[in-house]
């Protein structure tokens, strides 16, 4: 019976992921427009959009291959599978007990390479050049995640992400010099990762600058429908990541019904501040040029080394 | 998990050691003066807040004294006296250093790892409860003479020099909760006059050179 | 007159002279202030040793300073070489004057930081708190940074910025060696600290102090004050701060500042090897000296300024007075002392003669010094001596110290031995054949409007000379203790 509730209480954790994630997206957009004192859209935008594109015939380029098509199911997939096994609500559902960070880490990486393939594949300048910004942006953005979780698992001594959160929640208060770090480092890899300001504009189809939207240009219809859908859903998962990692206070770690609505209503919470969190971020800072993105991510990557040492030096 | 046995007090202080660090990083890549003069004076608070956390937990007079000289000196005359020097000389930003910003910042990483090897065998041998930092304030001393030695404008590197006095107050504390008070202020009294020597000496290069740059300065070689 | 009396005049002297000039020094008589001031502290520095003498090592106001037989022959030589300098500048600076150099104000400057350099060293020299030796040593950097940039030309502040920026990093160096020193000293000596930085109590307990950290503090130690005494490859600053600086400025720095960082490196050494119970400092040791022979040998045939030139040499000779001080030993130890001596006696000697040369030809490039011979045959002599003294001509003290250098070598380091044997062969044939020219040749110089300071010249050649013929018992029975003191392998 608790086994059968387990399974439910996943299946429903997944689907309220998936459709919460464009509301998510929603909301930064609205705080944006907001902190901009722009006239902001509607918290459903997002859900528009996606419903316009479903309705819509697809246009597919004649020498455009399987994998093009196939890449929006792949990414969209792998998104889905990454938000069942990140511990967003509870720590001990059964999918969780799977979310290995270094998997998480993989999964994302698939995600990125089937973009990429996809964009150069019809064989534009645009796609070749969003891929190829796509694919130095990863390179450098994926050491920095990769040491920001070696972090946390030398304080923890896991990998597995429900079990860091487990720990660090229940443990009385502590400053973590360490955590800190890491976690400015992973808001900078969040930034880059999600396409977002400083790294790229969401909201510009300017050429030079663009390097989310240049990958998505061939897609039209339901395909670019389940990408943006997959985007969105990748900032959820990001931001469930962090809260994972550096504010694991309120999840669930058992699977009574009580707890885990707690749980959600903790997450929704932090939802809401995070998304502030981000649109606030977006605005005070400018975008950087291309060449400097580098430089972004290696100070993020600083920042997790520096976190890292810190550990080992003070063990704290 | 050790680090919940540690009381607050000494989880501010790694903290602060922590955040020593990261200034020292920052420094590192800083290129305007007057955020490089800003942060000296940050990292001289932080020292001035470590010094009384330690003192208010030793209870050790001295420190106390310490902690209002680096007040003093670290946190407000040392950094009004340079904030007032470079309005007179004008001289703003430093140029491009002499690495690249991202692989100086790795020979900083390399260097803090190095400090750590380097502190190790004293932080074993330590009593103080801040013994941990010792490595941090060695990364801190070195570092400061990385950025001495990556920079080209004269008051970058006193600057430089300045932030390494401070590691190597830091490392005086976290090793033997600070010298005997005698030693401490012949110190800040040599980097006292030491900053007022120099006073004096930019006004001397700027008059002869029209500029703190020192590429000015590298005329006696060896085959002249 | 009781020790601690004579102790204050001795450091209040000089303090109270960069007091007065700081306020006077410009004035046409302030030279002779500045003598008379240098005199009081030598008389101070002769009442001392002899109290010394009768009465053995005494320590001073709460321990804080303390005499035995090392560092007070080295304040009667630093005080001694102080008042001759003073002579010689009393009518070097005059003509500087009037060759319109150095103005009111710089002379003023000038004399009163001469006088704050002078009570810096007998303060490094004479404490025995070894923080407070580090203070004093950084002092000493402080008050001369500003003579050497006297002239305000592009070459001296430049030379003045090096010497500023890499005495500062190396000094502190030297602190962080300080630092771990007294975090060894302190385990044993107690928490409060009264004793945990004083010479005297860490040489009753050197034995039990932990090894791991005395030697880290030694390389750091080394490193920092080696900086000061020009050890290669940490030797950059000082051709440079020699050459630009006024130059009886060169003769204090090398003849005693070299000097004051060399005691402090022993006095650190002494305590690492009480610790560390094996030969490493001491071979440390050697290997810088070794270096510094070599490099500045080699370096010297490079050299086209008279005053670079003896600069490389002081490299050179602090290098065997560290490679002798590496090998330890009574011998080689009392060889080092001697050495000390004579260099600083004789380096001065030429620095003087240099100076006056420089200014009768109005340049320091030894192309344009000729026949000085002819010019002035004083000044022209006091060179042509002092170089043949430097260079380790019998009968001359340095001979003497060179030759006791050289044989403990052949016995205990035989492997040394020809490289130092090649590098003052090399040195010989550098400096005399720049020298020999510069003394003989044909000049069309006019006369300087003072007469040269010659006393000071020949006053330190001549004791050289004595040190080679006949060491005074009683100096001899001071270095044979002080060498004891030092101890080594």
């Amino acid at each position: 019976m608790t086994a059968l509730f387990d399974w439910l209480a996943q299946i429903l954790g997944i689907l309220a992921a998936v459709l919460a994630a464009p509301l998510f997206l929603g909301w930064v957009n609205q705080c944006r427009a907001w902190l901009q004192n722009k006239s902001a859209p509607s918290i459903l935008q997002p859900y528009r959009g996606i419903r316009k594109l479903f309705h819509k015939d697809a246009v597919i380029a004649a020498n455009a291959s399987q994998l093009f098509r196939l890449a929006p199911y792949m990414v969209f997939g792998a998104m889905v599978t990454a938000a069942a096994i990140i511990p967003s609500v509870a720590t001990r559902l059964p999918f969780t007990q799977a979310a290995d960070a270094i998997a998480l880490v993989g999964l994302f990486a698939t995600a990125r390479v089937f973009v990429s393939l996809a964009a150069m594949d019809v064989g534009t300048a645009f796609g070749t050049l969003g891929a190829r910004r796509e694919m130095m942006i990863g390179f450098l953005a994926e050491p920095a995640l990769l040491m920001i979780i070696f972090v946390a698992s030398l304080i923890s001594a896991t990998t597995a992400l429900p079990r860091i959160s487990e720990l660090l929640a229940t443990q009385s208060l502590a400053l973590y010099p360490s955590l800190a770090f890491t976690a400015v480092a992973f808001t900078m890899v969040l930034l880059a990762e999600n396409a977002r300001i400083p790294i790229d504009n969401p909201a510009t189809h300017l050429e030079l600058t663009m390097i989310h939207e240049a990958l998505l240009l061939e897609y039209s219809a339901r395909h670019l429908a389940l990408m943006e859908w997959a985007a969105a859903l990748k900032l959820f998962n990001y931001v469930c990541i962090g809260f994972a990692l550096f504010v694991p206070w309120g999840l669930a770690t058992s699977q009574a019904p009580l707890a885990l609505a707690l749980s959600s209503l903790f997450l929704g919470a932090k939802l809401v501040l995070a998304g502030a969190g981000i649109a606030l971020i977006e605005t005070v800072s400018a975008k950087l040029r291309v060449f400097r993105a580098p430089e972004f991510l290696a100070t993020a990557f600083l920042f997790a080394v520096l976190g890292l040492l810190v550990r080992l030096l003070l063990g704290t | 998990m050790n680090m919940t046995a540690l009381p607050f007090d000494l989880q501010l202080l790694n903290t602060l050691a922590a955040l020593l660090l990261l200034l020292s990083f920052a420094m590192l890549s800083q290129r305007r003066i007057v955020t490089l003069i800003n942060l000296l004076a940050v990292q001289g608070a932080l020292l001035c807040i470590a010094t009384l956390l330690l003192a208010w937990r030793t209870g050790a007079g001295h420190l106390y004294l310490s902690a209002g000289l680096t007040l003093a000196l670290k946190v407000i005359f040392l950094p009004w006296l340079l904030h007032r020097l470079i309005r007179k000389l004008g001289v703003y930003w430093d140029t491009e250093p002499l690495l690249n910003t991202t692989g100086t910042m790795l020979v900083g990483v390399l260097i803090v790892v190095f400090s750590f090897g380097l502190a190790q065998p004293i932080s074993a041998l330590a009593s103080t409860a801040t013994r941990n930092s010792i490595g941090i304030a060695v990364a801190v001393v070195l570092i400061a003479f990385l950025t001495m030695i990556t920079r080209r404008k004269a008051m970058s590197q006193v600057v430089g020099f300045l932030s390494m006095e401070n590691g190597l107050f830091f490392g005086a504390m976290s090793a033997t909760y600070g010298m005997p008070m005698i030693v401490e202020f012949g110190v800040a009294l040599d980097v006292l006059v030491a900053m007022l020597v120099l006073g004096v000496f930019f006004f001397q290069i700027r008059e002869q050179f029209d500029s703190l740059d020192l590429q000015h300065l590298e005329s006696l070689k060896e085959d002249q | 007159m009781s020790s601690t009396l004579t102790f204050v005049v001795l450091l209040g002297t000089p303090l109270l002279g960069a007091l007065v000039l700081g306020l006077t020094g410009g004035k046409r008589w302030a030279p002779n202030l500045n003598v008379a001031f240098s005199l009081l502290t030598f008389l101070a520095a002769c009442a001392l040793t002899s109290n010394i003498i009768t009465h053995g090592n005494v320590v001073l106001m709460q321990e804080q300073f303390f005499i035995d037989a090392f560092n007070v022959f080295l304040v009667t030589l630093t005080a001694f070489v102080g008042l001759t300098t003073a002579l010689f500048s009393r009518p070097y600076m005059r003509i500087e004057v009037e060759h319109g150099r150095v103005n009111s104000a710089q002379l003023r400057l000038y004399h009163s930081m001469y006088q704050l350099f002078m009570a810096t060293m007998l303060i490094a020299l004479t404490t025995n708190n070894l923080g407070l030796m580090w203070v004093a040593m950084e002092a000493a950097t402080l008050s001369t940074v500003l003579l050497v940039t006297l002239y305000r030309t592009p070459a001296s502040l430049e030379a003045g910025w090096k010497y500023f920026i890499l005495c500062g990093v190396g000094i502190a160096q030297a602190l962080f060696g300080t630092i771990l020193l007294y975090f060894a000293a302190e385990k044993i000596l107690g928490a409060e600290g009264v004793g945990a930085l004083l010479w005297t109590h860490l040489n009753v307990v050197k034995a039990q102090l932990e090894p791991a950290v005395l030697s880290l503090a030694f390389v750091f130690l080394l490193v920092g004050y080696g900086t000061k005494v020009g050890l290669a490859p940490l030797h950059n600053w000082l051709p440079d701060a020699h050459a630009e600086g006024p130059t009886p400025i060169s003769a204090v720095l090398s003849g005693l500042l070299l000097n004051v960082a060399m005691y402090a490196v022993v006095r650190c050494k002494v305590l690492v090897e009480g610790s560390l119970q094996s030969s490493l400092p001491g071979r440390m040791l050697m290997g810088f000296g070794l270096l510094s022979v070599v490099l500045a040998a080699f370096f010297l045939w490079r050299q086209r300024d008279a005053k670079r030139l003896f600069a490389y040499s002081s490299i050179e000779h602090m290098g065997i007075i560290t490679f002798a001080f590496g090998m330890g030993g009574p011998v080689a130890n009392f060889a080092a002392l001697l050495h000390m001596t004579v260099h600083s006696l004789t380096k001065s000697a030429i620095f003087f003669a240099v100076g006056h040369a420089t200014q009768k030809a109005g340049s320091q490039l030894m192309d344009d010094i000729r026949g000085l011979i002819t010019l002035s045959p004083t000044v022209g002599w006091g060179l042509m001596m002092g170089s043949l003294a430097i260079l380790g001509m019998p009968p001359f003290g340095v001979f003497a110290s060179e030759f006791l250098i050289l044989t403990t070598a052949m016995k205990q380091q035989p492997w040394a031995t020809p490289i130092l044997l090649l590098a003052l062969g090399v040195a010989f044939a550098a400096i005399f054949s720049r020298v020999q020219p510069m003394v003989f040749g044909e000049t069309t110089a006019k006369r300087l409007p003072h007469p040269p300071a010659l006393v000071p010249v020949f006053t330190h050649l001549a004791l050289v000379l004595m040190l080679g013929l006949f060491i005074p018992p009683y100096l001899a029975d001071w270095y044979r203790a002080a060498a004891r003191l030092i101890g080594g392998h």
